[in-house]
């Protein structure tokens, strides 16, 4: 496929690192990590977006599904990304409005609810 | 007479096949840099959306991608098989709703009827856009390109969604109007 996916724990926050492209065939992969690490109890996610090439609807429809099933647990879903043509999307959606977006994980992780 | 033309099955991985052809055919058309993302993107939107309506009513169709480089615009049409109005959002004067207004996710307000449950799974799985509104490609697409034109396609079949940038002329910017 073309979108790699890591992940791994940072204190009671779980940092998912994105690379590549989400787009309407490579989303439900990213779909299936987001409700695995939900399933398994994993309530505040950092999606690492900086490695991302290109994202489109679906993919947005991904990061909001797993916005609304951390949010059914009192969790938190928070973005890292610069890259201004991601943000772009972010913006044209008013989703910037719905996700906190961050420069850095560290900024991510230091955040409070 | 098209610059050049692509027909793919509605297959959801061969939507990247198109936006690989929309980039290099952009390129030649020397579409300044900002605009390659968002036709990368448009692209990407209307021939997800017309993979998504064939397979629900012509599977057997394919998706049929014209790009023309004309000297003062770049556009590209992509053509579905479906009914007529199939995944358009129509707005309240008959434009497309802006994707603002179709993300309605105020904390307190009820979930919008078509967001889905999130366990949702079985035979919708592969055209589960996430709980998102099918109308959202398009008025993602609204905020991307200049032109945007959505017609029955011919025969009376489907639709067929044009998208135009007007490329350049010294001067004009490719940054997109706040809206």
């Amino acid at each position: 496929m073309d979108l790699s996916l890591t992940t791994r724990q940072e204190g009671n926050h779980t940092v998912v690192v994105v690379g590549g492209e989400i787009d309407v065939y490579t989303a439900p992969k990213l779909r299936e990590q987001l409700i695995d690490l939900v399933s398994g109890g994993s309530y505040h996610l950092v999606v690492d977006m900086e490695g991302v090439e290109f994202l489109d609807s679906t993919g947005l429809g991904v990061l909001v599904g797993g916005l609304k099933r951390v949010r059914a647990h009192e969790g938190s879903l928070r973005l890292v990304c610069t890259q201004e043509r991601i943000l772009k999307i972010f913006r044209i959606t008013g989703l910037t409005k719905v996700f906190p977006i961050h420069s850095s994980i560290e900024d991510a992780l230091a955040a409070h609810e | 007479m098209p610059t050049v033309e692509l027909r793919f099955a509605a297959l959801n991985g061969h939507v990247r096949t198109a936006r690989m052809i929309a980039t290099a055919v952009s390129r030649r058309a020397g579409v300044p840099a900002g605009a390659a993302d968002e036709i990368k993107l448009a692209v990407t939107e209307a021939c997800a959306r017309a993979v998504r309506v064939n397979r629900r009513h012509a599977p057997q169709a394919p998706v049929r991608v014209a790009l023309t480089d004309a000297p003062d615009s770049f556009t590209v049409t992509v053509a579905d098989c479906g009914r007529t109005g199939d995944e358009v959002a129509p707005g309240p004067d008959g434009g497309l709703v802006a994707a603002s207004a179709l993300l309605d996710l105020e904390p307190e307000s009820v979930d919008p009827p078509w967001w889905s449950e999130p366990e949702s799974t079985g035979a919708d799985a592969d055209e589960d856009s996430g709980g998102f509104p099918p109308g959202l490609g398009l008025a993602l697409i609204e905020g991307l390109v200049d032109e945007v034109e959505i017609s029955r396609g011919p025969d009376g079949v489907g639709t067929v969604v044009a998208m135009t940038w007007h490329t350049a002329h010294e001067g004009i910017s490719f940054e997109p109007v706040a809206r």
